[in-house]
């Protein structure tokens, strides 16, 4: 996949800051507002693709190199499984808000949730990546009919 | 009346996956078939003259046992949760259709078409 | 000791995404993982066993223990629910899962990429003990997805011809099930208003069924149906096992089409919906289509691994009959003692033939990975070359023949005695008939494989020792062992009567219900 123009190239530039910026907006705001983990990610996602629809693949594969972003898929999934699993560890209970005790009473206010903007911050991590991933390695595909990289089909958490 | 659109549109997408030839067709027959249930599931927690249902400040009230939301905004929201199973069975749906898409374009690299009746190799 | 049961999907489910972190160069370090997860999963299994028999007493003959995730009560939360069904499906995933795991060392060195093999196969295996664990329904489907989608990509693994087109043969078909699944599962909920199987099975027993949710069955029986192959649905099954990895197609044919299958069929029509007649003579109509037809396929099938996928269904014939037979009787309000006996024949069934059929599968594997081919045309004489091989090969097809003193012989003996029982004397008769089949189709393959001349171009043939036949020699060892199951009272009263009863106890399910 080749790059497009000088004048794509520039506007998409300026918007993919905004649109990544916007992913990460709703990811942090997820447990007050529309949106959470996977709306954010799917974002995230979308800014890379603006990318890599603007410059191109090996201007994508510098900034952003697969094994990283396997990398971060991997990590963002064991994040939401931790949270999960360490109140179980310490004596709670599966999945229990084990920060919510912690925090003064203040419902609607940014940190306010325990550990539920943790947890859309590790499942955004996790979605941005791996779809990321999968519109990348597809994308791989379509140039050489993918005898170069094994693509295999990656589950998105469906936990949200 | 929505609810046998929705379940037009499944049949629909079961007869495009089970008649059609072409391996894209079938995929995209599946995919009908996933939005029409997606449809349904949003459909059952449908209320006319309903809001969000989104909680803000002017829906908490303070009671005995701490901030509640208020009755009246129980009373006007719409049923949240198959809104959150439809967000499920979408990921779900996106994963199983990024494989799919990606064992077609397999296919077609080693097979050359996308008809399957010329994808026979297996049989009895 | 009482094993927080969350731990049974997360333990697989965190391993699998910490494997593609080692990469390349930690392959050794990721296997060693992979089997320390299946095995520790083996033993956590036992002692939630165990625990579960320590509850039993007499009058309590169906223990269940309840774990509400995030402490927030049910129906509010999500729950997971361990009894005596659960348990066993649970024993039999992690017996199969360690067996295949341990076989997978040496056999997948032949595939590039074990780690992404080895996470795929944790996901499977995370989902299937969430399918058995779940108490919500809907949580059900999301376990059941995750399995599929794993199972998917691992049938399509070796990314050649066949495999790839019966991959995607799986995969559509695999999703339409979902999909009615899906549709079924919105049904219910906009009849009951819950998504909890218990206060479903509460609210059905109150206002009784509906057109809605007899459609609702309907989708499920079709849904399930295609999951466990049964007959009308079997296509993609003789297509899908042969072309996964060995060790997969013994987890496939061993144990996913029977959690994801048989149990989710079970679970839903007994504890759910509740049996009644017409459902009950769906499933022995089923049971006794998937018995007949799937044998007479096999026996005309030359390649080794497809001829065991036809038994597969075949086998599962066997396991639905069973429990169709027990919900028939208890429909018709007949003797609870035989009900239970014909349920307990085919959950028995269901342990027995995933021990023997995974260990066919295995014995195949090992074949093919020695000779290069699956035909068995091609073959003959092995029986010098491959004796570790040969010998569990003989047991598992005596098992499956139902030769007595083998684990088949015993579930069929009391399959058989529950249709007498039942004075269903014809199925009993085709009971019978259909096990002589199986017995002539695996004397072919005996005769075709391990005897006769042995060509020239399999002279130089070796057996497969080292971790291979460890796998087959355990599963080989349970073949022999576990009709003292059966046999032996305490073990029957600890392992297999707590199942049974969790079904026969039907649509009291919804004890687990409680008011807000």
């Amino acid at each position: 996949m080749k790059g497009m123009t000088v004048i794509v190239k520039t506007v998409a530039g300026w918007a993919k800051m905004l649109v990544f910026l916007f992913g990460v907006y709703i990811i942090l705001f997820g447990h007050l507002t529309p949106g959470g983990g996977f709306a954010g990610g799917v974002i995230l996602a979308a800014s890379y693709v603006l990318l890599l629809l603007a410059f191109g693949r090996r201007f994508v594969e510098e900034d952003l190199p697969l094994a990283l972003d396997s990398k971060l898929d991997c990590l963002g999934a064991l994040a939401f499984a931790l949270i999960a699993v360490w109140p179980l560890i310490w004596g709670g209970g599966f999945f229990v808000n084990f920060l919510l005790k912690h925090l003064p009473e203040s419902a609607l206010n940014l940190v306010s949730a325990g550990t539920i903007p943790l947890s859309n911050i590790a499942i955004g991590l996790k979605v941005g990546a791996s779809l990321f991933l999968v519109i990348f390695l597809l994308s791989v595909f379509s140039d050489d009919h993918g005898t170069k990289t094994r693509a295999t089909g990656r589950i998105a958490d469906p936990k949200e | 009346m929505l609810y046998a659109m929705c379940f037009a549109l499944f049949m629909l997408g079961l007869y495009c996956a089970v008649v059609k030839k072409n391996m894209v067709k079938i995929v995209l027959g599946i995919v009908i078939m996933e939005y029409a249930v997606n449809l349904f599931l949003i459909l059952l927690g449908f209320r006319t003259d309903a809001v969000a249902p989104i909680v803000d400040r002017q829906f908490l009230e303070t009671g005995a046992d701490g901030m509640t939301v208020t009755g009246a905004f129980l009373r006007q929201a719409v049923d949240p949760l198959p809104q959150a199973l439809v967000l499920t069975s979408i990921v779900i749906s996106l994963g199983t259709l990024a494989l799919m898409i990606s064992v077609c374009i397999r296919i077609y690299g080693k097979y050359g078409t996308f008809d399957i009746t010329e994808i026979r190799r297996l049989k009895g | 000791m009482n094993v927080p049961l969350p731990v049974f999907v997360m333990v697989p489910l965190m391993a699998a995404f910490v494997l593609p972190l080692f990469g390349v160069k930690g392959k050794s370090a990721a296997t060693a993982l992979a089997n320390a997860v299946t095995i520790a999963l083996l033993v956590l299994a036992v002692l939630a066993a165990v625990h579960l028999a320590d509850v039993r007493t007499a009058d309590n003959p169906n223990p269940r223990e309840v774990y509400e995730v995030g402490r927030h009560a049910i129906p509010l939360g999500i729950n997971m629910v361990l009894d005596g069904l659960s348990c066993l499906l649970l024993l039999t995933i992690s017996v199969v899962a360690a067996a295949a795991m341990t076989f997978s060392i040496r056999y997948m060195e032949q595939y590039t990429a074990k780690s992404k093999y080895l996470s795929l196969f944790l996901l499977m295996v995370a989902g299937m003990n969430g399918v058995v664990l779940s108490g919500d329904i809907f949580n059900l489907f999301v376990f059941l997805e995750i399995a599929s989608i794993a199972s998917y990509a691992l049938v399509g693994f070796g990314c050649e011809h066949e495999e790839l087109e019966a991959c995607f043969k799986y995969m559509v078909l695999g999703t339409i099930a979902s999909a009615f699944i899906l549709f079924g599962i919105g049904l219910v909920y906009g009849n009951t208003g819950s998504l909890n199987m218990a206060y479903i099975a509460r609210s059905i027993r109150s206002s009784g069924v509906n057109p809605g949710l007899a459609f609702a069955l309907a989708l499920f029986v079709a849904g399930f149906g295609l999951k466990a192959a049964l007959v009308p649905f079997h296509a993609w099954l003789p297509d899908a096992h042969p072309s996964a990895p060995a060790p997969i197609s013994a987890m496939l044919s061993g144990v996913l089409i029977k959690s994801l299958g048989v149990y989710a069929l079970a679970r839903v029509v007994f504890n759910v919906f509740g049996v009644w007649p017409a459902i009950a003579w769906v499933l022995i109509a089923l049971g006794v289509a998937s018995m007949v037809i799937g044998v007479f396929l096999a026996v005309g099938q030359w390649d080794f691994k497809r001829l065991l996928a036809y038994h597969s269904i075949s086998q599962m014939g066997y396991v639905v009959l069973g429990i169709g037979l027990g919900a028939l009787i208890l429909a018709r309000g007949g003797s609870t003692a035989w009900a239970s006996l014909a349920i307990l024949a085919g959950l028995f069934h269901l342990v027995n033939h995933a021990v023997f059929k995974s260990l066919l599968f295995l014995a195949s594997g090992s074949v093919e990975m020695a000779t290069g081919t699956r035909q068995l045309k091609k073959m003959g004489g092995l029986a010098l070359k491959m004796p570790l091989t040969r010998t569990t090969a003989t047991i598992a097809s005596a098992a499956i023949a139902g030769v007595p003193p083998f684990n088949g012989f015993w579930s069929k003996l009391v399959l058989v005695i529950a249709a007498a029982q039942a004075h269903f004397y014809g199925l009993a008769a085709v009971t019978v008939l259909v096990s002589l089949v199986t017995l002539i189709s695996f004397l072919k393959v005996q005769r075709y494989v391990f005897l006769g001349e042995l060509p020239d171009h399999l002279k130089q043939t070796r057996d497969n020792g080292g971790s291979m036949f460890a796998a087959s020699a355990f599963l080989a060892a349970l073949c022999v062992l576990m009709g003292l199951l059966l046999l032996i009272p305490a073990l029957r009263a600890n392992v297999l009567d707590p199942a049974v009863a969790a079904l026969t106890a039907g649509i009291d399910y919804a004890a687990l219900a409680k008011d807000i």
